[in-house]
């Protein structure tokens, strides 16, 4: 299933579903340095609430997506990633490094919104 | 042995899937969803390393008991060109395909009990089991 990608003012909303395939992430990671360029965007968010396995290639692909974005010159945050999930991630030994993660929607706005104003 | 589910593992579909019989299998054996969380992503790791490594497999889930306990058993089972080394395998940090190398090793944290048996060029198997405590359901 394609991951749904909003444009929020200079924001890109992208909504992960549940059952994400490796396809699909792929294609997420396509379509949204795609759309940064051409919206122009300064910051992105990938909301991964709904998303219930995190595994190797799903962190590895993300962060891949998140220095991307920031090549391009806009920042990219995490947002929603469960209690559960973040226990399997960490049992499993996967790192986000430096990708910016934040608790939710609203929070991870509020993020990017303080990034965006202080590099201006 | 009976009402074992069998999941055929030829593509990054197939992973998904995998995960969430297992996940609902868990669900079903009484685990938490926290542990339900765990068990999948071993699941998802190990179909993974099926699509990646040997191209087909199966993943097969199965419910399990002991005098004492409930669990759950998955097996990851591929005839493809096998691990040489099965102890560097499961260091962590040790890859043969340029993925960060962390799956087995990361599935053993995952999981209680972890076993693998791997020949050249004939398969490798590897089963891993969860029990449910019954302490702290």
């Amino acid at each position: 299933m394609e991951v749904p990608i909003l444009k929020q003012g200079d924001v890109l909303i992208a909504t992960v579903q549940e059952a994400l395939t490796d396809a699909d992430l792929l294609h997420l990671r396509t379509a949204l340095v795609k759309q940064v360029v051409r919206c122009r965007s300064r910051g992105v968010i990938v909301d991964v609430t709904s998303l219930d396995v995190m595994d190797s290639f799903a962190s590895r692909t993300l962060r891949d997506i998140a220095y991307m974005i920031r090549l391009r010159g806009a920042e990219m945050v995490i947002v929603g990633i469960q209690p559960e999930v973040a226990f399997a991630m960490v049992q499993l030994g996967l790192k986000l490094e430096d990708v910016a993660t934040a608790l939710d929607l609203e929070e991870g706005l509020a993020h990017l919104k303080h990034k965006i104003e202080s590099a201006v | 042995m009976d009402d074992e589910i069998r999941v055929p593992i030829h593509s990054d579909q197939d992973i998904v899937v995998a995960r969430q019989k297992g996940r609902s299998l868990a669900a079903e054996i009484g685990f938490s969803s926290g542990d339900g969380t765990l068990i999948a992503t071993a699941i998802s790791e190990l179909a993974r390393n099926i699509v990646t490594y040997a191209r087909a497999g199966e993943i097969r889930l199965q419910r399990i008991q002991d005098s004492a306990r409930r669990g759950i058993q998955v097996i990851a089972h591929d005839s493809g060109p096998g691990i040489v080394d099965t102890q560097q395998a499961l260091r962590d940090g040790f890859s043969t395909s340029g993925s960060l190398g962390l799956g087995l090793p990361g599935v053993m944290r995952l999981m209680d009990e972890f076993q693998i048996e791997s020949e050249q060029h004939r398969g490798t198997t590897v089963t891993a089991r969860k029990w449910k405590s019954y302490n702290h359901s």
